[in-house]
């Protein structure tokens, strides 16, 4: 039986890859895949600890959780695609309309 | 009686409110006009009622005190908006109303057609109010407010031909130099709260007899005095008088003749225990007070602008006043203030009828021979010239000659002296005056555009206020006329306790002398007039015979240089002052320079963090997490 700790590990390392990937990569397609690994991540803890607590709570919070990310990853790609358009390309440091 | 106080200031309130409000709808329109004098009129009949019923009552009862409301209340000081009538401040109180009413009534002749006609008027119930609110207020606050409000109002219609610049400056320089005198004021009033903890007239008066002579009181005096000489344009804050006449001149018949000007007065007379407990503030008065007398009337000589003369003439008359305030005849100062009020008054208005006829000229080497065009304003103007220059028994002669007998009686030989000389000189430059404005040969254009005689509305008040020249003085007619000082038995309960205070500490002296003194005085008063007929009557040509008194007639006609004096000595360095330090340094450098640099140092600041936002949404999300990382550790930490 694997223990909880090794879910937890690897759900860790999931996360900061996928926090990394947000950081560190300039194509705004890979850091939106980053944060959907970052999503994932969360939903393995979660289920891990609703198994390990006998709380099916955590597994129903999950599916909310990739229903959210399915939106945000339609949004999202509608977005990069407008940007493209007007852009001509999804680096995300060539986009700094933010500034003040 | 005393639900009828009030009153006498709502009505001219009313006019003011009226006037003002719906002023700019009707103009030129003369309803303005009817509604002001109408007010004033109606206060004049309510203050008769109020006085009538105080004649009629015992002497106790003739002092009426009403509370409006309360206004200030601090602490143990308690200050209201509560009136005063006693047998003072009805005299004044009638005066203001009455004369006030007349010169309304020839101020709707008088501004005729004026594209300032309502607002003329809006001013002039303003002032009437603020007047009454000096003359009736039970506390010295209330009168600083009145007293306040009449500068204000003298200062508008001083200015009130806005349009050309001399007036506004003219209206300016009455403002300030009352502001030099209202600080004294001020002072006054600082210095009785902590010595007597109230500002009442009366429980400062009985604290002041409890009190006995002491330096506060010299202060408390001396500096009431100094507000006085800014009002009352003595020495040595005089200089705005004769320039306030660039005013309408119906203003300076009601404003800088018969009333603001002699609030001073009122308030030496109201304030008498004070003054009389404190004799080296009487002393100041009096020599200050003959000084002006002697200095205007020296000015007033050589002025060939015919209101300036009438101006000196008045700064000169309250200095006669203010003599007999200073050797304590407080009734007598009164009593001249109330005879000058018609006399002064009727001249105004007829120098007003004059300048009127002459479109608008007050050099009066472009007048003469005016007689025959306005007989009405000759002989009304000769009635009122005869009573200021004090022959008997015209309204000027009993008043003059009470202040004259009091100064030699209980105060010095000197001062009845350089009276006398002064009454010499009155006599002298008000028959000027009249030769040349009135006899002579015609010095101006008459195919062009002849003289006219004034309407109705002028010369009624005219008529009236000639009538009160002649008959006003019957009121104070000395005992040793055969009179019996009505005027002045009248006002005993109110002046009677600082009068023998102050005679106490003068003494009296002189018995027996009070007719020879008397007909000295007429004597004067004739040779005065004498003098002018020889050198003014029948003169083509003005001022050759002055020329050549030389040296004398040149620091006379140019003031004394008191007014080039103030120029160098005050309004110049004030000016660089402004300019070099004020200006370019304290503004420019100082002002500025903080202001300025605050929005640089902002500016600066915010170019450092403008950097932190680059618009790059990882670095936002780096900052996020560095911030959480340092949240958590500082949670693990602690």
């Amino acid at each position: 039986m694997t223990s909880l700790t090794n879910y937890l590990l690897v759900s860790a390392a999931l996360f900061a890859i996928g926090a990394a990937g947000v950081f560190f990569r300039r194509n705004a397609i890979i850091i939106f895949m980053c944060v959907e690994l970052m999503l994932n991540a969360v939903n393995l803890t979660l289920i891990a600890f609703s198994q390990f607590l006998g709380d099916h709570s955590g597994q129903v919070l999950v599916f909310f959780v990739m229903t959210v990310a399915a939106a945000e990853a339609a949004v999202g790609l509608a977005i990069v695609i407008a940007i493209y358009r007007n852009k001509a390309s999804t680096e995300v440091d060539t986009l700094n309309l933010l500034k003040g | 009686m005393n639900e009828l106080i009030p009153y006498i200031v709502l009505f001219p309130l009313l006019g003011f409110a009226i006037n003002g409000l719906f002023g700019w709808k009707y103009k030129t329109n003369p309803i303005a006009g009817v509604i002001a004098t109408l007010a004033v009129t109606a206060s004049f009949v309510v203050a008769c009622m109020v006085f009538f019923n105080m004649v009629g009552a015992t002497e106790e009862h003739r002092v009426l005190k009403v509370t409006v409301m309360d206004w200030i209340s601090v602490g143990k000081v308690n200050v209201g908006i509560s009136y005063l009538i006693d047998q003072l401040s009805i005299i004044f109180v009638l005066v203001i109303t009455g004369v006030g009413a007349l010169i309304h009534l020839y101020s709707m002749g008088y501004m005729k057609g004026d594209p300032g006609y309502a607002r003329f008027f809006t001013y002039l119930n303003l002032f009437i109010v603020m007047m009454l609110q000096l003359v009736m207020a039970d506390n010295y606050l209330l009168t600083f407010l009145g007293w306040e409000g009449v500068g204000l109002c003298s200062y508008l219609l001083i200015g009130f031909w806005y349009e050309e610049v001399k007036n506004g400056d003219a209206a300016k320089k009455a403002f300030i130099v009352n502001r030099i005198g209202d600080f004294g004021f001020l002072v006054a009033m600082g210095i009785m709260l902590v010595t007597f903890g109230t500002l009442n007239y009366q429980d400062v008066a009985n604290g002041a007899l409890s009190m006995g002579s002491s330096t506060a009181i010299t202060a408390i005096t001396m500096m009431l005095f100094l507000g006085c000489t800014g009002k009352s344009a003595q020495i040595p804050l005089f200089v705005w008088l004769p320039d306030a006449m660039a005013g309408p001149t119906p203003v300076s018949a009601l404003i800088h003749a018969a009333t603001m000007v002699t609030s001073g007065i009122y308030l030496v007379a109201r304030s008498n225990i004070l003054f009389a407990l404190s004799p080296a503030t009487l002393s100041v008065v009096a020599v200050v007070a003959i000084c002006t007398a002697l200095l205007a009337a020296m000015i007033g000589i050589f002025q060939n602008d015919i209101k300036k003369v009438l101006a000196y003439s008045t700064v000169s008359q309250l200095g006669y006043m203010f003599l007999g305030l200073g050797v304590g005849a407080f009734s007598a100062g009164v009593f001249h203030v109330l005879t000058h009020a018609f006399f002064k008054a009727c001249l105004f208005l007829g120098s007003g009828a004059v300048i009127h006829a002459m479109h608008h000229e007050q050099d009066m080497q472009k007048m003469g021979g005016l007689k025959k065009y306005l007989p009405i304003t000759y002989w009304t103007f000769l009635i009122a010239t005869i009573a200021i220059a004090g022959i008997p028994p015209f309204a000027g002669f009993f008043s003059k000659d009470e202040i004259l007998w009091k100064a030699f009686s209980q105060g010095s030989v000197l001062l009845w002296v350089l009276g006398a000389l002064g009454a010499l000189m009155t006599a002298f430059y008000m028959f000027r005056l009249v030769y040349l404005t009135f006899f002579g040969k015609e010095r101006f254009d008459a195919h062009h555009h002849p003289p006219h005689e004034v309407g109705a509305a002028m010369y009624i008040p005219l008529i009236v206020l000639a009538a009160l020249s002649i008959l006003g003085g019957f009121l104070g007619v000395p005992e040793i006329l055969g009179g019996g000082e009505t005027l002045h038995r009248w006002l005993e309960p109110v002046l009677g306790a600082g009068e023998q205070l102050a005679a106490a500490h003068a003494g009296v002296h002189g018995e027996g002398m009070e007719i020879p003194l008397m007909a000295v005085s007429v004597g004067i008063a004739v040779v005065g007039i004498l003098l002018a007929t020889r050198y003014y009557k029948s003169k083509t040509t003005l001022a050759e015979n002055e020329r050549k008194i030389g040296g004398f007639y040149k620091i006379a006609s140019n003031k004394f240089y008191v007014d080039k004096l103030y120029e160098s000595a005050v309004v110049k360095p004030t000016f660089g002052l402004s300019n070099s330090f004020l200006y370019k340094i304290v503004d420019v450098k100082i002002i500025d320079g903080i202001v300025n640099g605050a929005a640089a140092v902002t500016g600066m600041l915010s170019g450092i963090l403008r950097r932190l936002q680059n618009g790059l949404v990882q670095n936002y999300a780096m900052v996020i997490v560095i911030g959480i990382f340092a949240l958590i550790g500082y949670i693990l930490m602690f």
